[in-house]
This record gives structure tokens, sequence and C-alpha cells, in this order.
């Protein structure tokens, strides 16, 4: 099989992968622009996207889009849920304490879902079938397409919602200045609300449309989470196309690492541009520096 | 004082019966190691509740020449030092003459210094080979080494005129036990391995090192680890297009592979305990009774499938249970020298025989090449 | 000052004299853990704490430590003290290489940096069979011992590693107290205004960095000559979080604090082996409700509660009065 072909392979799974990593990613950002905080839970909301679709499939036999919608729904409340009772009441947010404060929150999340739906892994039936297509000489899935398909639609969304949308420019407004912002009369509080919620809802459906082709469980937040949040590095917290070529680029990057140079080493990849980007451009490669004021 | 005398000797005489009635009845402490929760929980937890169910079982009908086992199990996690400390814990405080455990090869080998220092007798329930090999004093193992789950494959690659294969295995301690036999064996079976590839326990997707293996001159494909990621194997294989044969280990032994990777499953073979075929095997086979009773056992006591992990603590039990009978009392170097007299020991995990310098006890018997057809196991002739 | 001395005589006179109260062999075992945990507490709490700056990779130097101790010892052969010397020295190297770019960021990207940094290192003990053995771990490494002694029983091993344990808190007692101490509180307050004062933000942040990272890996030489056995599941992410977890709850910038957290923190699971399966989701809890309710952690929080209800009782008596 000549090389060429090899690495069409590798291109596109890569950028299968990585459309669910720019999709995490757009959450933290979301979050990011509307807080200054980087929601570590991000993961877990994720993992709880997957379940609770299957806990809605399975135990309620509920149809397949009226199952991904209250999954959604479930998830955007827990992820609303998380920000009433940890973050609002932070007396002192700072940036440890929010570190913190989400780092632990995720562990709380992962250890209810844990006991609630125990430690097996769980698989999901595809959305629309399971037999490989061909593109040129690499294979996909039915669900690949649909992995590119929903994450087009939610940066689409999304970036529609934040430029036009009096919401979205409320919260663009709290990211640039949380106090201007309150001065003209934006609730700054709400905002966060709506941010956790939509990032809520993006990572869920993150969750969703990936548990078929990985399966669930409740652990798989970790790592996705952490990918995601490289992603959102690479590519810049801006949350619009920046994030998603960081998505994308970290996707490719990994997969023909394990192709082409170890398969062992391949988390390793990523982590390790995350680091060159966070010494050398740590605003991410596709955005604007930002400067701090003193 | 006449008025006290009666109470008195009373006293005396019920406190002498009462300490004669517990002399007799003290329980026999064993300890168990099991990683519970954590990663390798697919293990633990079933070894876990079949530990308890055959405690329950032995004691319901008298216990061990008329005493109790006392089960003491510490959740590990599938940490090693975890395992270290609780140990410790088992034979300093609870003062275990046996301990069953640890689940994996990782926390069995982090133990076996311990135990060889105070002589307590361990049966491990992990597959590595290093546990028993070099033989130490006081180690055993009821898990199949690995390295017979090898030979298993490569007999029947040998039997297809099979030679060149890819190999796939998982980083963790199961996976890189099995890769070092994988490629420990392949000389002797004339067998070469021309691709060898890893993949991390929580990945989600091997396309990238299956269009490697698909690119390289590999007949068939052997892959060694655990749920779930030999069910995104299955499934990628399935997505490329990859005709070849592919193999699994006896990490996926279980139903639940066969739900996890639905249709990509079909046609694939692994080595395995005779558990999971318990009823399709004939009549003659020695284990077909203990194998049914665990089975039936199991299903009864928690509503699932008796899998192939928890026949390892069936085993060690009930090999406990006979190293006790036997005679020879009940400390910990006694059981350790019935432990090694077991003979034609007809349990899960295969027919043990262990001897003085052989602390495994199993041949490649033990081990049964299946298909998977229709989402069940069928024999391979 | 004195009363500094004192306090600290008397925790040294309390930890030398505690095995001769305890009968249990087992607690004895867990101690000596608790004493190793206070080492990694305490070289976080200096960064974190005093410094400011988050790090979420300490495992990574404390398995670093491990694993060259381990790989040296058990694999060539090499006398354990100078393999412990060797180990603390290429590790605080190392951080210090690594400090200058990474101390740069701040807050989150910090976080994050060293996040990365720590996964690395455990992804490199995981797939480096051919030194550290994998997954499946190194074993064979001797205990050390010293004028005939060799350390393989609990009680002399919770000797050696208190002995260390107490030397280092002196040892970062002294530091923090002095102008080093002073500065770092500065940077923690306000890099810019320390800067102007004229003290070397960058300089400093990258030496403690450094000796936190060195301290962490004379932590994990101990480690691996007490165990006899190291495996990669130790080192990872998840301890990470556990040492941060020690310092929040026992007290950001305190000394004491971290021997309080790290106490707390190492006898937890076992005071809740009847819980064994949710352990995770009382860790998490703990995190979560320390840092919303209780950010100085037990070391400033209990007292200031007792003091709470010690005035709630007495306006009380004094209405009653």
């Amino acid at each position: 099989m000549e090389l060429s072909d090899q690495i069409a392979q590798y291109l596109v799974s890569g950028l299968s992968t990585g459309a669910i990593y720019a999709l995490i990613g757009i959450g933290f950002a979301i979050i990011y622009n509307a807080t200054e905080i980087i929601n570590f839970a991000q993961g877990e909301l994720v993992m709880l996207g997957g379940m609770f679709s299957l806990f809605f499939l399975n135990a309620m036999h509920l149809p397949l889009p009226a199952a991904v919608l209250l999954a959604v729904a479930a998830t955007t409340g827990a992820g609303v849920l998380f920000e009433r009772l940890t973050i609002r009441p932070l007396k002192s947010p700072t940036p440890l304490a929010l570190v913190i404060i989400t780092i632990g929150g995720s562990i709380l999340i992962r250890g209810i879902a844990m006991m609630v739906w125990g430690k097996d892994t769980h698989a999901i039936p595809a959305f629309s079938g399971s037999e490989p297509l061909s593109i040129g000489a690499a294979t996909i899935l039915p669900q690949h397409l649909w992995i590119f398909a929903l994450t087009a639609i939610a940066i689409i969304a999304n970036k529609l919602f934040f430029q036009y949308s009096i919401t979205g420019k409320a919260m663009r407004a709290c990211a640039a200045n949380r106090r201007a912002a309150g001065l003209v009369g934006i609730d700054v509080k709400k905002m966060v609300l709506f941010s956790f919620a939509i990032s809520a809802s993006l990572g869920s459906l993150a969750g969703i449309i990936v548990a078929p082709l990985t399966m669930t469980s409740y652990d798989v937040g970790i790592m996705l989470g952490l990918k995601g949040f490289c992603a959102a590095i690479i590519g810049g917290l801006s949350g619009g196309v920046g994030t998603v070529l960081g998505g994308l680029l970290l996707g490719v990057l990994e997969s023909l690492g394990a192709g082409l140079v170890s398969s062992g080493y391949k988390d390793a990849i990523a982590f390790i541009i995350l680091l060159l980007i966070l010494f050398i451009r740590p605003q991410g490669l596709f955005s604007r520096a930002q400067s701090e004021r003193v | 004082m006449k008025k006290l005398l009666l109470p008195i000797t009373t006293f005396l005489l019920v406190s002498a019966w009462a300490v004669t009635c517990f002399a007799n009845a003290t329980p026999i402490k064993i300890g168990a190691l099991f990683s519970v929760t954590g990663p390798p929980s697919f293990l633990g937890e079933p070894e876990r509740n079949t530990a308890k169910m055959v405690v329950d079982e032995i004691n319901a009908k008298g216990g061990i020449k008329g005493r109790k086992i006392d089960l003491v199990v510490y959740d590990t996690q599938g940490d090693a030092t975890k395992a270290v400390q609780a140990a410790n814990r088992l034979i300093k405080e609870d003062k275990v003459v046996a301990i069953i455990g640890p689940s994996t090869t990782g926390e069995s080998m982090a133990v076996i210094p311990v135990v060889e220092k105070e002589g307590i007798p361990l049966i491990s329930c992990a597959a590595g080979s290093k546990i028993s090999d070099p033989v130490k004093k006081w180690v055993f193992k009821t898990a199949q080494n690995d390295g017979l789950a090898v030979t298993k494959i490569y007999e029947y690659l040998n039997k297809k005129k099979i030679s060149k294969v890819a190999i796939l295995t998982v980083s963790d301690g199961f996976g890189s036990s099995g890769r070092e036999q994988l490629k420990a064996n392949a000389a002797a079976f004339g067998i070469q391995v021309v691709v060898d590839d890893t993949y991390g326990p929580k990945d989600t997707d091997m396309t990238s090192q299956l269009t490697k293996i698909r690119g390289s001159q590999a007949q068939a494909i052997i892959c060694w680890g655990t749920n779930p990621g030999p069910a995104v194997i299955a499934k990628n294989v399935k997505q490329l297009g990859i005709k070849l044969p592919l193999f699994m280990s006896h990490g996926v032994s279980s139903k639940k592979f066969i739900e996890l990777a639905g249709d990509a499953a079909e046609g694939i073979m692994l080595p395995s305990g005779r558990v999971i075929v318990s009823d399709v095997l004939p009549a003659s086979d020695k284990q077909k009774k203990s194998l049914m009773a665990f089975v039936k056992d199991y299903q009864n006591h928690y509503k699932a499938e008796g899998d192939h992990f928890g026949g390892h603590a069936w085993d060690a039990v009930m090999l406990l249970k006979g190293a006790i009978e036997r005679g020879g009392g009940d400390t910990p170097a006694a059981i350790r020298d019935q432990l090694e007299k077991t003979t034609n020991f007809a349990g899960i995990g295969g027919i043990f025989n262990y001897t003085a310098a052989d602390h495994a006890g199993l041949t490649k018997d033990a081990f049964v090449l299946v298909e998977i057809k229709n989402k069940d196991w069928a024999l391979v002739k | 000052m004195n009363r500094e001395i004192l306090k600290f005589l008397l925790l040294v006179v309390v930890i030398l004299l505690l095995p001769l109260a305890i009968h249990e062999g087992y607690l004895l075992n867990v101690l000596v853990f608790v004493g190793i945990h206070t080492m990694l507490a305490l070289a976080l709490n200096l960064l974190l704490g005093y410094a400011g700056q988050i790090s979420l990779g300490q495992a990574g130097f404390f398995g670093l430590g491990a694993y060259i101790s381990g790989i040296l010892t058990a694999t060539h052969g090499i006398n354990p003290w100078l393999a412990m010397v060797i180990a603390a020295v290429v590790v605080t190297f190392m951080a210090f290489l690594v400090g200058f770019p990474i101390l740069k960021l701040k807050g989150h990207y910090l976080a994050m940096a060293t996040l990365g940094l720590g996964i690395i290192i455990y992804i490199v003990f995981n797939e480096a069979v051919d030194h550290t053995g994998g997954p499946s771990g190194l074993s064979g490494i001797p205990n050390l011992s010293l004028a005939g002694i060799t350390f393989d029983s609990d009680l002399k091993n919770y000797y050696l590693i208190w002995t260390m344990t107490l030397i280092s808190m002196g040892l970062a007692l002294n530091l923090v107290h002095s102008r080093i101490g002073r500065a770092l509180r500065a940077i923690h307050d306000s890099e810019v205004a320390a800067r102007v004062m004229g003290v070397n933000a960058r300089l400093l942040k990258v030496q403690i960095f450094a000796l936190s990272a060195g301290l962490s890996a004379i932590a994990g030489s101990l480690y691996a000559h007490t165990l006899t056995f190291v495996a990669p599941a130790s080192f990872g992410f998840n301890f990470s979080v556990e040492l941060v977890t020690m310092v929040i709850i026992g007290g950001l910038a305190s000394i004491y604090g971290s021997l309080l957290g790290a106490a707390l923190l190492t006898m937890l699971p076992e005071l809740l082996r009847a819980f064994q399966d949710y352990d995770i989701i009382v860790y998490g809890l703990l995190l979560v409700v320390m840092t919303m309710y209780m950010p100085g952690g037990l070391v400033k929080g209990v007292p200031r509660l007792f003091n709470l209800l010690r005035t709630k009782l007495k306006r009380s008596s004094t209405a009653n009065a």
C-alpha cells in the first residue's frame, strides 16, 4: 500500500478526531471568554453527554433524536448546577482557586457518574449505520460524517450567536471588561450562567456524536477534556475559526505521529505541542496577543 | 460467701466453656487484594464477587474442618503502592494466613517482596508469566500464563501456514506482558513479527496503527488488550476494510467484548479459559462439572455471567481450601507446603498441578481457541 | 522567633517518640508514607503557597527521582546514596532549565504547562520499557543502608524518612522566615510590584521551582528504596492532584499545613475503607468545599472557626447575663 494512501487515511482519521477536539475546545473558549475561567470539568460534561444519551436510549427506550435532545438538556442542566453551586458563591476567585475548584468539580462529577452508572464501558449504536465509506484511498464511517456536519453547524451557530445576537454580544462584552459590562447594564452573573450552559451543550454534543465510535464510560472525560484544552490553546481561545483549526491540527498531528513515528508516544505528542505553543506563542497560533493590565 | 459460690462457679464454668468454644471456632483469616475500582476493575470486581460467593458457600457448609473462613478484602484500585500497603496491613494487622490476588501483574510484582519476607503464601490472580517464573517460594498463581495463550495462537497460525504477524498491544501491564511473550515465543514457532505497535488504554481511534499494518506484509493481526480498546480496534479493522484474520487475547473473553464490538466481532478468534464455552464442552471434559456449577452459582448470586476473571478467584479460594483440608495445619508454612502438593485440581482456569518448580500449575490445555460466530462463542477445532 | 524554634522542637520530639506508642505494625507503615508525602507537600507548598505558582505536575519530579534512583541501583548497581544525589542533581538541573520558559506563564497557562510536563514524563515512564520496565514497573530496588544498618523494616524506614522530612521542614521554615521567603510572598502578591522593588522575580521563581523539583526527587528516591518497587501508575496526574489537595487542605503558605494535609490525605483512605468505591467523591467534595469556604486550609480555618464559635458563645452568654 502506497505511503501516500496511508497518509490520506491518517489525515482523514486525524480530521475526524480533530473535529471532536475542536468542539470541546470551543466549549473551553466560550467559558473563558465570558469569565476568564478555564473549566477543567469540561471533559466531564462531554462524558455526561454520552452517558445520558446511553441512559435515555437503553433504560428509557427513547428514539435516537429524543434521546440526544434530552441528553444535551440534562448535561446543560448539570453544567448550570455546577456553576451555581461552586463557581458563583466563590468569594475570592483567584486563578488558583478556580483551577482547584474546577478540578475538584470534575473529580466529583466523575465519582457520581461512577456511582450511578458503574465502571463499565457501553456501546451506543451509530446514528446511521456502520458501513465504511471511501474517500479516495481512505475510508471513514458514516458516524464521522455526522461528526463533521454537527461540528460545522455548531461552529457556525456559535459564530452567528456571538456576532449578531444581543446576548452573544453581551457575553463578549463581559469577556472584554467585566466591570464595564456591568456598568452598561449587562447582567454579568446571567452571562456567566449562559456561558456555562452553552459550553455544556456543546460539550455534551461532542460526547454524544463520538460515543458510537469510541464507546462511553465514566472516565472518558479526562483525556478528551485535556486534548480539547490543548486544541483551544493551540488555536487560541477565540472560540471561533482559530480554535477549530487548533483542534483539527492537533488531531492530524496526533494521527500522523501515531502512524509514522510511534504509537506509544502519541499522547506525548499532543502535550509536547502544547508546551511548545505555550513557550513560544501562548496566545495560540491563530489569535492576536493579549495584553494584561498591571 | 455461700450466696456467691453458685454464681461464681456458674460464671467460671460458662466462661471456660465459652473459651473452648471460641478456641475451636476461631475463623481462618484469609486476605484478598483486588482492584475493585480503578482501571483494572473489570478484573477485581468479578474476582471479589466470586471470592465472597465461594467463601459464603464454604461457610454455609460448615467451613473448613469446622472453622469458618474470614475473608478480608482490600481494594487496591490497581495501584501498586496501595497493594503493598494493603498487603502489609493484611499481614501485620489482620494477621491473615494466606493472601489471594492481586488482580494485575504490576501489583503482584510489587507485593511479592513483602510476602517473601513475611512468609505468607500468595495466590495471585494475574496473568504475567514473570510472577511465577522464576519460581518464588511463597508465590503461586491461578491465572493462566499469558505465554500459554500466545502458544495457542501461534500453534494455530502454524497450522494455517501464516508466518508474518503484526502485533498491537495496549500500553499497560497486561498488554506489555503479552507483548513480551509474543516476541519471545515467535522464533520457536517460525513466526516473524513485522509490525510491533501499541495503543493507550483509553485511546479511541487506532486507525493510524492499523493503516500502518495494512501497508505492511503482515498476514494476521494479534491484538493484546482488555476492553474497550480491542472493541475499537475490531471496529477500525472493519472500517478500513482489512481482511486479515484478527486474533485477540484472553483479556476480552467475555460477552462484553461482543456487545461492544457489535458486528465487527464476527470471525475474531481468541484463546480463552473454558468457562465461556462451558455449555458446549463435551461431557468427558474434566472441568465441565466445576465450570457449570460456577456459572450457575454466579448467575444466581449476582445476576450476571460468571467469567474468566472471576474464575481466577474461585480457583484461588478452592486451592487454599484443599491445601488446608489436606492436613498439616493452618499455619502459613503448612498451607504453602500443601499448596505445592496440589495435583489434578479441576478448576475454572484449568487443571492445576503445582510442584516445587512450577507454581503456575497449568499447561496450554488450560486454553481453548474460540471463534466469535453469530454473536456467540464457538470452539475452533 | 524563639517560639517558632520551640514549636519545631516539640514536633521533632513527638515524631521521634511516636513509634513507642504504636503497637500496630501497619500504622507505622502508613506513617512512613505520611513522611514521604509531607516532603512532597512541602515542596509543592513552597512553590504554590509561598510563591503562588500553580504546578499540576509535581508527581513527574517525584517519579523522576524514584526511577532514576531505581534504575541506577537496580539495573546498574550504583550505591543508593550516590544514586539519590545524582537523581536530585539531575532533576534540579532539568527543572531549572525547563523553569525558565515555563514560569514566564501565569495562571491557567502555567497550570496547563505543568500538567502537560507531568503527563509527558508519565508517558515516558510507561513507554521506555527497556529502561523502566514499562507499565509493570521496576522491581528489585535495594533498601538503603548506613553504617551497617539496612533500612528494611517499617520502624527503621520510619526514622530514616522522618529524619529527612524533619530536616527539610526545618530548612523550609528557615527559608520562609528569611529574606527569600519575604521575596517569594512579594512575588505572590504582585510580581510587578516585587520587580519594581528590586526582586529578581524571574530568577527567584525558577530557583524555587528547581528546589521544589529537587526535594520531590529526593522524596522519590526514598520512596523507591522503601517500597523496593516503582510503577508508572503512582506518578500520574491523579497523584499531582492529590498533592495539590494536601496543600490546599492543610493550608497554603504553611509548613505545618503541609504536614497536616499530607497526614490527613494519606490516612483518609484508611479511614474511608468502608466507603471504598466512593472515596473519589469525598475527594472531589473536599477540594471544592475547602476552596470555597476555607481557602486558607485547615491550619487557618480551624482556629478561625474556633474563634468564631468562642465569640458567638461569649456573645450569647453576655446577652443572657
